[in-house]
């Protein structure tokens, strides 16, 4: 750990827990959509979060940005305790840290012009900003993100996927961030799109320093994007590693299903990986504490009969 | 596989589909020709307003008519023309000889009804089955979709099901009266990857089993080239390449299908001394106003002039794998061998 | 059920996979980089409706009589002619003459200025109350939603006319108080109804990127709430009219509503009933006016549905 800079978002034994009602409305049990969830994101970095529907994974999204408060646990953002903050002092902070939805079709306002919706990040962030130089710095950063500044007026339903994805981006890099939630910001777009967003993120980072939080389920993405991949079993943490530690030597059974799961996009290969699989329901796998099986990479190894 | 591909099963002859909406018409597919023989597993790949589904859904009578409109062609299946019979004969079809398995589990099953009723609802329209014989092969079908205790969970609603266990279901009723041409409509979409790897696994063992043929309709390269005997590549309402899978993922000819497959990061490839994702640029066209050739061509760095005017017949590609078409007036290999020889 | 459910549901599916794909992006229009603005597409949907444009076209001239009444009059419709007294028909006076003789045709068109009147104004009354509130009780939450839930459940389970009639009953027989009570009556109906449509809008994922961007509360429900509610309190506000013209006509039928000499069409109906054999056309026209009234109002509300939501279409 010497010599690595003091982590841009320290996460530590985060818990979201929602409570069940029983029938006639009393207080039942909880449902436990994330729990003690540690993890440290570094400047520059990006760090993968993946796992199936359920596992709690946009829950961390949003917990981290305070848009959905945890139920437990610290959340350390450039040194500040992000619950320790008052309404006002966490919507000044949002200038720092922004989000990236994944539908872009549902993140867009409707009635809001998309150059409108872009000089919101100043308008809220920048009071003292003139008018006219809003619009020249929304122009900008449409040419960023490779939107023609002249469809400043148009309405979102005027754009398509990728060119709504592409106005979210313009918004959240608007006030120079230093972290970005990316909540399966591909997930609704083309393919022949998702390059191009891809692409996109990656530009960015490398010119402005950003760090991403990049939640998916797409396997192959995640592995071209991220430093690091924290894999998410039922609202916990099983596996993290360096991308290529975890993709080429995954250590928990989980992490291995859901490599072997995602298809090859090579026919020979492919026919051969399913002529390998069994397809039987599967029984959930076993689980342990988070231990480090190797340098910086800690996985949550099966204890007793299965080990 | 080859060699149970004798007979033809279904010929579509130049079908075309357009919507009335209130910007225009929208020409959902453009002559779209193909056949599919018995026992044979097709992969159509495309993204939202390729024409994909749309045909598949107008062959069978299933789009909301106005807006949706047949304009033009013939749909062979088993001899007849599937676009000039009544109603009435066309649910026989449904359900039938052709079964489906559309993309979201949860809104495809009715959630106010039992599994069992669900299922045996259509062994009693199709096969005539009398109650307790359509129960004896629910159970079957519940067993052969590899769901435990099926017996059992006949009589469970839906929700009692998880996600995957309902794509199985559904799997279920689109092979309950043993099509011989099942259609699989974006099958695995919804599902997470896991569970897609156990429902693609299941359909290739069920195909073996019961040797129906498939149409598997996705946007997932990956899923197609496993499954797959033929790959067609749609766009913009018209197949722009259509091959043995192999040779489609080998050697593409289309720019569309090159550009869709460099797109794709593999697993294989870290991170760490990774070059940029090669990106096919622009956006996909609007359907209201297509472009005049190739609706490609706006966004082919090798489209050549006469593809912005003159749209290329699909023929047999050169030098290509016999069965391997290709719409395109330029020659993919011709271009690339300058970037090889880097 | 008997037809095969499993079909009626791949038929449903289809449908569903047909339309989004044959108009590809989401709703609801793929990139359309030709497409007009959106005020010119709302027109061009308007216009398709051809019972909508009648509504409309019915709903501008109405106003454009009563606005001119004194112009298109052809008499004073408080003077009496004694010649005229339940007068049949004639040139002179084409919708014949009332018990003191009295121009029916002119009454009909000043008449014309208190039942739109009470129309317009009272639903103005209602949505102005309406809106704050019902935004105040979806956005809020908490004790203060289910306080004016509460009092919004009360009030409409008090069937819309009763409750105007009581309320006129109490606040004194005049148009304005007519107007008053049947604004307040209206009231709930927009309370629950923006309650609704904001909770609706507030679950979308653009009011989380407002959170997201900072955004303090005051500044979402204004900038990224209210516009998105305006189409369905707009549609809602149309067809109010029609139940409040309806509603002032009832107040002034009993009594309650414009006080004689001023004609409204409820009062007018209300001195025909005595008259009924000798004079119909004392009821008749009055009768068909609020009927117009209604129906236009109607067929502009739901052709404004149509073209301001073409998801909601049937």
């Amino acid at each position: 750990m010497s010599g690595q800079p003091p982590p841009l978002l320290a996460v530590r034994d985060l818990s979201k827990h929602y409570p069940l009602r029983t029938w006639w409305g009393g207080k039942g049990s909880v449902f436990r959509a994330v729990e003690g969830v540690s993890f440290d994101i570094r400047p520059g970095e990006t760090l993968g979060l993946v796992g199936e529907s359920g596992s709690g994974k946009s829950t961390i999204g949003r917990a981290v940005t305070m848009l959905n408060p945890p139920t437990s646990g610290t959340i350390a953002f450039e040194g500040t305790d992000l619950a320790k903050l008052d309404a006002a002092a966490m919507r000044r902070m949002r200038a720092r840290m922004q989000t990236v939805f994944q539908d872009p079709y549902a993140a867009l306002n409707p009635r809001m012009s998309a150059g409108d919706y872009v000089a919101e990040a100043f308008k809220l962030h920048r009071r003292a900003m003139r008018g006219s130089e809003r619009r020249e710095a929304v122009a900008g950063l449409f040419e960023r993100v490779g939107l023609d500044p002249r469809f400043m007026g148009r309405y979102p339903h005027q754009f398509s996927g990728g060119q709504r994805q592409r106005i979210c981006i313009a918004r959240a890099i608007a006030l120079k961030p230093s972290f970005i939630v990316a909540d399966e910001p591909i997930a609704a777009l083309d393919v022949s799109i998702q390059a191009q967003v891809v692409n996109l993120l990656q530009d960015l980072q490398d010119e402005m320093g950003l760090s991403y939080l990049f939640i998916s389920h797409d396997l192959r993405m995640v592995r071209y994007l991220c430093h690091r991949v924290a894999v998410l079993w039922r609202g916990r943490i099983v596996e993290l590693a360096e991308a290529d530690a975890l993709y080429a030597d995954p250590r928990h059974p989980y992490t291995r299903r859901l490599l072997a799961a995602v298809p090859v996009p090579h026919p020979a290969e492919e026919r051969a990986r399913l002529a390998a699989r069994d397809i039987a329901d599967h029984d959930q796998p076993p689980d342990g504490p988070l231990t480090e099986v190797a340098p910086g990479h800690w996985a949550a190894m099966p204890q007793g009969p299965h080990a | 596989m080859t060699a149970a591909m004798t007979k033809l099963l279904l010929d579509v002859r130049d079908l075309a589909v357009a919507f009335d909406t209130d910007g225009g018409a929208v020409h959902a597919v453009n002559g779209v020709s193909y056949t599919l023989h018995e026992g044979e597993t097709m992969g159509i790949v495309g993204e939202s307003g390729s024409g994909k589904s749309v045909h598949v859904l107008a062959m069978l009578g299933l789009i909301p008519r106005p807006p949706g409109r047949v304009t033009g062609g013939q749909v062979l299946f088993a001899g007849r023309d599937l676009l000039t019979l009544k109603e009435r004969e066309l649910r026989k079809v449904r359900g039938g000889a052709i079964g489906f398995v559309f993309q979201d589990p949860m809104s495809s099953l009715n959630p106010g009804m039992t599994v069992a009723a669900q299922l045996i609802e259509p062994l009693r329209i199709h096969l005539g089955l009398d109650g307790r014989a359509a129960r004896a092969r629910a159970t079957e079908l519940l067993d052969l979709v590899r769901i435990p205790n099926a017996a059992s969970r006949l009589d469970q609603y839906p929700h009692e099901f998880s996600g995957g266990q309902r794509q199985r279901v559904m799997i279920a009723i689109g092979l309950s009266c043993r099509p011989k041409l099942l259609i699989a409509d974006e099958a695995t979409t919804a599902l997470d990857v896991t569970v897609q790897a156990e429902i693609v696994a299941l359909v290739q063992e069920l195909k073996r089993e019961l040797g129906m043929a498939i149409i598997w309709i996705t946007h997932d390269l990956g899923v197609v080239a496993g499954i797959s005997d033929t790959v067609q590549v749609m766009y913009a309402g018209r197949i722009l390449e259509r091959g043995p899978v192999d040779d489609i993922f080998a050697d593409p000819r289309n720019a569309y299908t090159l550009g869709l497959l460099r797109s794709l990061p593999d697993l294989s490839g870290s991170r760490t001394g990774r070059r940029r994702l090669h990106q096919i640029e622009g956006a996909p066209p609007d359907m209201r106003h297509l472009p005049p050739g190739d609706p490609f061509a706006p966004r082919n760095a090798f489209a050549t002039p006469r593809c912005r005017t003159e749209m290329p017949p699909l023929v047999q590609a050169t030098g290509a794998a016999p069965g391997h078409l290709v719409a395109a007036w330029y020659d993919l290999p011709r271009l690339l061998a300058p970037e090889a020889g880097r | 059920m008997s037809s095969g459910s499993e079909i009626a549901r791949a038929e449903t599916a289809g449908a569903e996979i047909g339309i989004l794909e044959a108009v590809p992006s989401g709703p609801p229009a793929p990139a359309i980089l030709q497409e007009p603005g959106t005020l010119a597409a709302f027109w061009r949907r308007l216009r398709a409706r051809r019972s909508a444009v009648a509504g409309l076209v019915i709903v501008g001239l109405l106003v454009l009589m009563a606005a001119l009444a004194p112009w298109v009059a052809p008499y004073d419709p408080t003077a009496t002619d004694w010649g005229n007294v339940r007068g049949a028909p004639s040139l002179a006076h084409p919708f014949g003459g009332d018990e003191v003789g009295r121009d029916v045709l002119s009454r009909i068109i000043f008449g014309a200025r208190a039942s739109l009147g009470a129309g317009l104004v009272s639903v103005a009354l209602a949505v102005s109350l309406g809106l704050p509130l019902g935004m105040l009780a979806g956005y809020a939450g908490g004790w203060i939603d289910g306080a004016i839930s509460r009092l919004t459940d009360a009030l409409l389970a008090i069937p819309f006319l009763i409750l105007a009639i009581a309320l006129a009953a109490f606040l004194g027989p005049s148009l304005v108080n007519a107007m008053i009570a049947i604004g307040l009556s209206a009231t709930s109906i927009f309370i629950r109804l923006t309650r609704a449509q904001v909770r609706a809008v507030a679950a979308e994922e653009f009011v989380e990127a407002a959170r997201a961007m900072g955004n303090p509360p005051w500044r979402i429900a204004r900038v990224h709430i209210l516009p998105n509610i305006v189409p369905a309190i707009l549609v809602q506000a149309t067809l109010t009219i029609a139940a409040a013209i309806i509603a002032e006509a009832s107040l002034s039928f009993l009594g309650l509503g414009q006080q004689p000499p001023e004609p409204s069409w409820g009062a007018m109906l209300n001195t025909a009933k005595n008259f009924m054999d000798e004079a119909p056309w004392m009821a008749i026209w009055p009768g068909l006016s609020i009927f117009l009234a209604v129906l236009a109002f109607n067929l502009f509300g739901d052709g404004l549905r149509d073209a301001l939501d073409p998801r909601q279409r049937t």
